[in-house]
């Protein structure tokens, strides 16, 4: 039943991304992104990661999805605004290539596979670990002061002179 | 055969080279961060993947995921606005016409 699953998923996914980089539409490219986030949701719920699953619907879907709408709303050009540089087929090669040895590694590589049983639901599992001792506190700090910084950055970058 | 790590791992291979190519062979700024996006996502599928079949018990993986969203946000924000602004300047949004740092 997972397997079905994770293999409906992941067509999907591999489909939605290429239709990001090959639709002419830039509009519909960001609706294609937004399917892939809520398809990357449901892959994270097949690795029993529920908390991540919302957390990706709430940043990415809710988020960073309208941003990029926004973005290509203030920008002009959305019908024609997909070319292709001159290095397209360099980085056809580049990418490929990658892919291959990235995918020879993981092939070839004896993985430490666990049989523990994960811990469900995960929620209060990242919090002992996001806030309790010997855990991820410091990171935490200076991802929200990352955040303001990134916010001010830009307000700054879009006030008008 | 049942569905693994490996399978998990060539889904984010496969999602990490298709943002790569994006990222190499567009011109528009916008699609750009948007395959920028991808590559993050393929990423988080590794490390959640890799926390749920390595350490199950663990989930460092998926602590480290968070991180990477937070990141993810503030870098969108920023990119968007440095975008919309070198638009302002330049009326467009091909980044063959982002040289305004070139001398």
């Amino acid at each position: 039943m997972l397997d079905i699953v994770f293999w409906i998923l992941a067509i999907v996914a591999v489909a939605t991304a290429l239709g990001v980089v090959l639709l002419k539409n830039v509009f519909r490219a960001a609706i294609s992104l937004i399917f892939l986030f809520l398809i990357v949701a449901g892959i994270y719920i097949t690795l029993h990661a529920d908390f991540l699953a919302f957390v990706q619907i709430l940043v990415y879907v809710g988020a960073i999805g309208i941003l990029v709408i926004v973005g290509i709303m203030l920008t002009h050009d959305i019908t024609h605004g997909n070319p292709s540089s001159r290095f397209r087929l360099p980085a056809i090669i580049v990418c490929v290539l990658l892919f291959c040895t990235l995918t020879f590694s993981i092939v070839n590589t004896p993985w430490m596979i666990s049989d523990l049983p994960p811990n469900e639901p995960t929620t209060a599992f990242l919090g002992e670990k996001l806030f309790g001792t010997g855990g991820f506190m410091l990171p935490v700090e200076i991802i929200a002061v990352l955040l303001l910084t990134a916010v001010l950055g830009a307000i700054v970058l879009m006030r008008e002179k | 055969m049942s569905v693994g790590l490996e399978h998990y791992l060539i889904l984010s291979v496969v999602l990490f080279s298709i943002g790569l190519y994006g990222v190499l062979a567009k011109r528009n700024a916008v699609i750009i961060l948007m395959c920028i996006e991808i590559m993050l996502n393929a990423v988080n599928i590794a490390l959640i993947a890799f926390s749920r079949y390595v350490t199950p018990t663990m989930l460092y993986g998926q602590v480290f995921a968070i991180f990477v969203i937070a990141v993810a946000a503030a870098e969108t924000a920023v990119g968007i606005a440095i975008i919309i602004t070198i638009y302002r300047k330049r009326d467009s949004i091909s980044v063959d016409d982002f040289n305004i740092t070139k001398w």
